[in-house]
């Protein structure tokens, strides 16, 4: 070990290697309820080459080797379930270009969610990137890698669906580029080549070290308003959904259902975010989405909440910083989710299992979703916060999140970001053919099973 | 440990690690180590491990402590308004801990061991204290309107005594009405307080209060912000109250006096906003203000400023213990490059501490010839028209 601690050393500097147990200890868990598994080592790399000498060095000594973004998914997938090399990618984080004409950026995969949210304001504010909720630590690489979904996702679908291409490290060391920049300098997109982005997207790392990437960026318009159409009546809202989303003026729907404050409770709110280049285009949009709603409205069924300013500040706001603060609820700093990606026709079973899991495992709860694409599906969320004080409060969200796996999956969804314990239950559900393919693409990539092993387990 | 109870609440989201706008990382110790336990997330959760016994204490942990800017930025930007005020009290608290169980790392023992017993950490007899002033032809405080307190830095450090001098000189040209301690000045003991040591901060009050008393001090202008924000919110108030303002607060009050000040043409300035005079006590404006007051400057703001400003990782006793110091990650470091970026020529500052930080890392990063490190005095002094007080 202590050779391996002088290699690595000599690959990122001493500084940026440490078996301390202070490292082994924070990096053995993320902020949710997953049960911590320390690595042997941290490591910081700060460029691609660092990376390629790292798996390199993991590949001749047989270490397993597991990439870390934010280290927010809640869901411990970059836990070193059998020790190893946590690879903190947060170093390497520099922009590397953005072209506004063809509105991509350039970006190492340790670049923040925040930083370049704020570089683009800065050079380029007539652009924006589609920003997740997760907190501004979120890295780029790593919700784009998860199938992340965030601000523009109803205009232009998951965050893997916005990526032009990437530099990718496979597991045997060579530095691979996918997409145009395989072919052209420039990154504009994945067509018209074999698509081989598939091969590194929703892995969880087990096939590959991402160190660069190019996502599509879309118009930052100066005028934004929202609009929350309110129902009682779960039953409707596939409807709301599909007539808001049918008017395609929306860059963002997402509803959110919780039971507190008192005034909430079971009320189905639909938030509808639209932006516009003048006032007057914000008006029309505006009218588009209110009468494509006309009938519900006019059935007395549903309709707009008027909203005081700083609710409205606080749902123009990208990310919404209150998300967070769902973790004290309990004053115990910790919620989990489940993020179900399913159907909108599934969102009134989804809202009533939630509630049920809930009140079956004596917690609170929120739940919402976002829509994805024009409705082509969404990721239905379920909340549940938990005093992390409190050992019984956290196996308390941990049973609720379980349920809730099963749920989704017994209801046609599929849990997104899954857990270990989550990802058995789907591959438990899977097509065997599709089984074998999964296997034969990782013996084929990665023949030493270094690559985060624990997850996505079907060998 | 006081303040024990919040430690498991912190979410580690990571807000705590930027300004509002993102644009870097403003925790200055995560901004150099960039291991997770240096972030302040990192630091609640490895302290609750800590005292929880997941986690010994090791020279690691003491560096993780104790690299703590204790700048304020995670307390500004945490999204937990219920517990953030206390999030610096618990990192305090624990550095007590380990005070008082003798696991400090050597730097800091040998701060508060020179405290101690020179009652300076130059290990300089009292004697030193005043000839900063040499020269100067300063009054002894004998009931004027204002003590002025130079500090352990601005009485004893090289860089430090320059920029006492150099506002000392000016509040003077300026006619206000003040006096120093000389030998008989004392340490403030923010450092000692913000590195755990209460013991030692509380005689330093005492002795402090004890001379302020006797002299009949009722107004302070404190060259440090770090004094300042000892005298404003650590020292007790019951005890003896007296006034106490930061020297920009006096030179904006006569920044009437100043407005006949002219520059060059086109001289670009940026301001690096102190911690303890902006993020813990608010001020943002008067050396604004001051700076305003000089015609034809051009003030070029950085892009983290006011309650976003970027440490200089002098906070906290890092100054004296240099535990954020050497590399170009050093938050110094990445602040004088961020000023330099602005096109800025020079760099205000208004704080002996930043003052030598920064020059420091203006040296070591080759941006002398680019861009200038100056105390706000220093600058008016230079600006100053003929006639002007």
């Amino acid at each position: 070990m202590e050779n391996l601690f002088k290699e690595l050393a000599q690959i990122v500097g001493p500084s940026y290697v440490s078996n301390q147990p202070e490292e082994r200890f924070i990096y053995s868990r993320d902020p949710g309820t997953m049960e911590p598994r320390e690595p042997d080592f941290v490591v910081l790399p700060a460029t691609t080459d660092e990376v390629r000498k790292i798996v390199l060095l993991a590949n001749r000594r047989k270490i397993p080797l597991v990439p870390m973004g934010g280290g927010l998914v809640l869901s411990g997938l970059s836990r070193a379930l059998k020790g190893g090399i946590v690879l903190d990618m947060k170093r390497m984080n520099r922009i590397l270009e953005v072209n506004e004409k063809s509105r991509y950026a350039l970006v190492e995969a340790g670049t923040s969610q925040g930083m370049l949210q704020a570089y683009l304001k800065k050079n380029h504010p007539t652009l924006k990137h589609s920003v997740p909720d997760s907190p501004p630590m979120a890295t780029i690489g790593g919700n784009v890698l998860i199938h992340g979904s965030g601000h523009l996702s109803h205009a232009a679908g998951f965050h893997s669906d916005m990526l032009n291409g990437m530099e990718v490290i496979l597991p045997t060391g060579e530095v691979v580029k996918i997409g145009s920049c395989s072919t052209s300098p420039y990154w504009f997109g994945r067509a018209p080549l074999p698509d081989l982005a598939g091969l590194f997207l929703g892995w969880f790392g087990t096939t590959g070290v991402v160190t660069k990437l190019a996502i599509k960026l879309y118009p930052n318009r100066p005028y934004q308003d929202v609009g929350v159409f309110v129902t009682e009546d779960p039953e409707l809202v596939p409807e709301v959904l599909y007539q808001a989303a049918g008017v395609q003026v929306a860059e963002d729907i997402t509803a959110w259902m919780t039971p507190k404050p008192d005034w909430a409770k079971g009320f189905q709110h639909i938030n509808i975010n639209y932006a516009a280049d003048a006032p007057e285009e914000l008006i029309w949009k505006r009218n588009l989405i209110r009468a494509s709603l006309k009938g519900l409205i006019s059935r007395k069924v549903g309709g707009f909440l008027p909203l005081p300013p700083p609710m409205k500040k606080n749902f123009l706001e990208a990310p919404q910083t209150t998300l967070a603060q769902f973790a004290d609820v309990r004053k115990g700093g910790g919620f989990e989710y489940v993020g179900g990606i399913m159907p909108i026709d599934l969102f009134p079973r989804a809202y009533r299992a939630g509630i049920d899991i809930a009140a079956r495992q004596g917690t609170t709860y929120s739940t919402g979703a976002r829509i994805i694409g024009l409705g082509h599906c969404m990721m239905f969320f379920f909340a549940y916060p938990f005093n992390r004080a409190d050992e019984s409060d956290v196996d308390r969200a941990r049973r609720a999140l379980e349920e809730t796996n099963r749920e989704v999956l017994e209801m046609g969804g599929i849990p997104w970001k899954a857990e270990a314990p989550a990802q058995k239950q789907i591959i438990g559900r899977m097509d065997p053919h599709t089984l074998a393919l999964i296997n034969r693409v990782q013996s084929m990539l990665d023949p030493q099973g270094i690559m985060n092993p624990g997850n996505w387990e079907v060998r | 440990m006081e303040f024990a109870d919040i430690l498991h609440r912190c979410f580690r989201c990571g807000y705590c690690k930027f300004p509002n706008n993102y644009q870097d990382f403003n925790c200055p110790s995560y901004s150099k180590f960039r291991f997770e336990t240096y972030s302040p997330g990192g630091r609640m959760w490895v302290l609750r491990a800590w005292l929880n016994g997941e986690l010994k204490t090791t020279p690691r942990l003491a560096e993780i402590l104790f690299s703590c800017a204790t700048c304020g930025n995670c307390v500004e930007h945490c999204v937990f308004p219920k517990f953030k005020d206390d999030i610096l009290h618990a990192f305090l608290a624990a550095r007590e801990e380990m005070v008082n169980q003798g696991t400090v790392p050597p730097a800091v023992r040998d701060y508060l061991k020179a405290l101690q017993v020179h009652g300076n950490p130059y290990r300089l007899p009292a004697g030193e204290r005043g000839k900063w002033q040499d020269g100067l032809g300063l009054e002894l405080y004998s009931g004027q309107e204002y003590l002025f307190h130079a500090g352990c830095v601005g009485s004893l450090d090289e860089r430090g005594m320059k920029m006492a001098r150099s506002v000392a000189g000016l509040l003077k040209k300026l006619e206000v009405s003040f006096g120093i301690l000389g030998t008989k000045e004392n340490c403030d003991g923010n450092e000692a307080l913000f590195l755990g040591e209460k013991g030692v901060f509380n005689s330093l009050v005492e002795r402090n209060i004890q001379e302020f008393q006797s002299r009949g001090v009722k107004k302070v202008i404190a060259l440090s912000p770090h004094a300042y924000h000892a005298f404003k919110n650590d020292y007790p108030k019951n005890s003896y109250p007296f006034e106490v303002f930061h020297y920009t607060q006096i030179l904006a009050m006569q920044s009437k006096k100043l407005m006949g000040l002219c520059s060059q043409p086109g001289l670009r300035i940026t301001y690096h906003d102190p911690c303890y005079l902006g993020r813990h006590n608010k001020e943002y404006q008067a050396p604004r203000k001051i700076l305003k007051s000089i015609s034809g400057l051009q003030l070029l703001e950085m892009g983290r400023v006011k309650e976003n400003a970027f440490c200089c990782g002098g906070g906290g006793g890092n100054f004296f213990t240099d535990l954020l110091g050497s590399g170009p990650e050093s938050p110094a470091r990445g602040r004088i490059r961020e000023a330099a970026e602005t096109g800025a020529s020079i760099l205000a500052v208004a704080c002996p501490n930043c003052a030598k930080m920064l020059e420091d890392a203006a040296k070591a990063e080759n941006l002398e010839g680019k861009i200038a490190v100056k105390e706000i005095s220093e600058l008016i002094q230079e600006h100053r028209a003929e006639g002007i007080a």
